[in-house]
């Protein structure tokens, strides 16, 4: 039972999620939902690294367009197996991510972010350029859907949106294993302070890395299925904006907590969608409404319910001591799984 | 336990540290004085790995450190402590120690894919580590607390623990009593005497003069980056040229 209240937010989130395909009334709204997830898993995969390791990085949106078109080329120009070329979508991404860390991450905080700017609008360049490889500005057209695997097809829209939900709760079953065990504090401390952490006997360089490269696997994947999912892939995926959509849905969910990418992400896009009749206007509502959220909310809306729950939880633990009963033994202790925690960013990004 | 000899750092024309050459004995507890900007952090920095020396030697159990890297060192067993710790103000005092054990740990990233045994051993070895030196620092009451209501005294209790949690067998402490009234500080005093007493070899930068006196083995002045005296509490107190650099004014009110 108390499992169940622990996870309540988490199984209410999971239970929406499945059962909204029962109440949308359209296709076009499974679209909206199911392109939702997707930059839902790549902004997941950039708060790795932004929101846990504290590494601001604006390549965010290249490397999930190297996983799209990865996936696009492989498919199209090469007759690669759909699941195969999903899979090498991660795997490339993450390969040249490896390449970029070691490189970029010999630089701190914002240099590392100017450097990695300039990262993303490089791939961008190179994927508008290169023509042989990727068909420049024309893009890569007639990307073939996602086949069945086995008996379960994925032609239906309602069957696309469960093939992609199912990826977004693998991805964050993934995210929460990494984020709350030794490696995830590893990466904490590093966000906190590099010199403490280094002081602490933490590989500063190696655990970067790691988490970048992680990063850039769930970037790949995110690309990959979103060129699956939409058929069509043009060099516009990598532009720096997408990095920044998704820098702004970190910090509307929360920044470094493992539901904030995805809350934010599911929140702006429908409120981006509920206010498509303003068309470009929507901006002055959206502007402001964003202003709000970042002074009374900065760390987000799950990172501020995150907050207040640590600090109920350490008020209560400060009341019993108080009360007489000293705390018991050492397990007793509930942490609040370190993962769960906020970033300073938050603040300074804001 | 601890070597240094002809120990130099400069900063472009600047000599940070100069030529200086220190022991720090086993079990004992050596302290560095000297005003601001008379290099002792950067002393600190170098033994510690933080900055790399422009010059000299640096000798720890025998075994030669200079230039490398500071998370080595701390495996090596030198821990340390900032003049501020930056610590993760929104999580419990419990989960910001938990990380400190982690250099004595081997849990990688497949470990995590996988939940390995290895792993969530090692997670419970880092949390009974945590534990044990919270309860050494005097701070297991204060464990669940969030890290951000905790008092200034508190938070270096918290930065000492961190040290501790790494396996050292040297701490240096970098004005651990920087900021915390005078009770507290005589609480700190008997803390690292505590960390003494058990086994733990002490290095400390202070300027807090009562303390200095009260618990030091043995003092090093450092004045313009150059060692000026050194030598026990009272030797060090009556040498004139201390006196003249650093504690004349102090010493001519008293």
């Amino acid at each position: 039972m108390k499992y169940l209240v622990q996870k309540g937010g988490w199984l209410i989130l999971l239970l929406l999620c499945v059962a909204f395909p029962l109440v949308s009334s359209n296709d076009y709204q499974l679209y909206v939902m199911s392109l939702a997830f997707i930059w839902a898993i790549a902004a997941s995969g950039l708060n790795l690294v932004t929101g846990f390791t504290g590494q601001l990085n604006l390549a965010h949106g290249g490397f999930m367009a190297i996983g799209a078109y990865t996936l696009g080329v492989l498919t199209v120009d090469y007759g690669v197996p759909f699941w195969i070329a999903f899979l090498l979508s991660g795997a490339v991404s993450a390969f040249i991510g490896y390449f970029v860390g070691i490189v970029s991450l010999r630089l701190k905080e914002h240099y590392f972010a100017i450097f990695t700017l300039c990262v993303g609008f490089i791939l961008y360049l190179l994927i508008e350029k290169w023509e042989a490889l990727t068909h420049g500005t024309s893009g890569v057209i007639g990307v073939p859907a996602p086949p069945p695997i086995g008996p379960v097809s994925f032609e239906s829209a309602i069957s696309q949106y469960y093939l992609v939900l199912f990826l977004l709760v693998v991805s964050l079953f993934l995210m929460h294993r990494i984020v709350t065990s030794l490696l995830g504090r590893t990466f904490i401390a590093i966000r906190n302070s590099e010199e403490l952490a280094e002081a602490l006997g933490i590989n500063l360089m190696r655990n970067k890395v790691l988490s970048f490269v992680l990063s850039t696997f769930f970037a790949g994947i995110a690309g990959g299925m979103f060129a699956g999912f939409v058929r069509f892939i043009g060099p516009d995926i990598a532009h720096v904006m997408h990095t920044f959509d998704m820098i702004t849905f970190m910090l509307v969910g929360g920044i470094g907590t493992l539901l904030g990418p995805i809350v934010g992400t599911l929140l702006v896009t429908w409120l981006t969608q509920s206010l498509q009749f303003l068309q470009d206007f929507r901006m002055i509502v959206f502007g402001p409404l964003l202003v709000l959220l970042v002074i009374f909310f900065p760390h987000g809306l799950v990172g501020s319910y995150k907050i207040w729950q640590v600090k109920r939880a350490a008020k209560r633990a400060a009341e019993a001591q108080q009360a007489g009963t000293p705390i018991q033994s050492k397990s007793r202790i509930e942490t609040n799984a370190s993962g769960e925690g906020v970033g300073e960013e938050a603040r300074s990004n804001a | 336990m601890l070597n240094v000899k002809g120990l130099t750092k400069r900063f472009g024309g600047l000599a940070a540290v100069n030529n200086v050459d220190a022991d720090f004995e086993k079990g004992k507890i050596t302290a560095i004085i000297g005003p601001n900007g008379a290099g002792k952090t950067t002393f600190f920095n170098l033994v510690a790995g933080t900055h790399k020396p422009t010059s000299g030697k640096i000798l720890f159990q025998g075994k030669e450190i200079n230039a490398m890297r500071a998370d080595l060192v701390a495996r090596l067993g030198i821990a340390r402590t900032f003049q501020t710790t930056h610590l993760f103000e929104n999580a419990s005092v419990f989960d910001n120690i938990i990380v400190g054990h982690r250099l004595r740990t081997h849990s990688g990233f497949w470990d995590v894919m996988v939940n390995s045994r290895r792993l969530r051993n090692e997670e419970q070895i880092c949390r009974k580590r945590a534990m044990e030196v919270l309860d050494f620092v005097g701070l297991a009451d204060l464990a669940p607390r969030i890290t951000a209501d905790i008092s200034q005294e508190a938070r270096k209790r918290v930065a000492f623990a961190l040290a501790m949690a790494t396996d050292p067998e040297m701490v240096l402490l970098d004005e651990p009593a920087g900021g915390v009234n005078p009770d507290e500080t005589v609480g700190l005093s008997e803390l690292i005497k505590k960390m003494v007493v058990h086994g733990y070899t002490v290095g400390l930068i202070e300027h807090k003069m009562d303390m200095i006196m009260g618990i030091a083995d043995k003092i090093i002045v450092l004045d313009h980056g150059e060692k000026i005296a050194e030598g026990s509490p009272a030797e060090v107190r009556s040498n004139p040229l201390v006196i003249e650099a650093y504690l004349g004014s102090e010493h001519a009110a008293a």
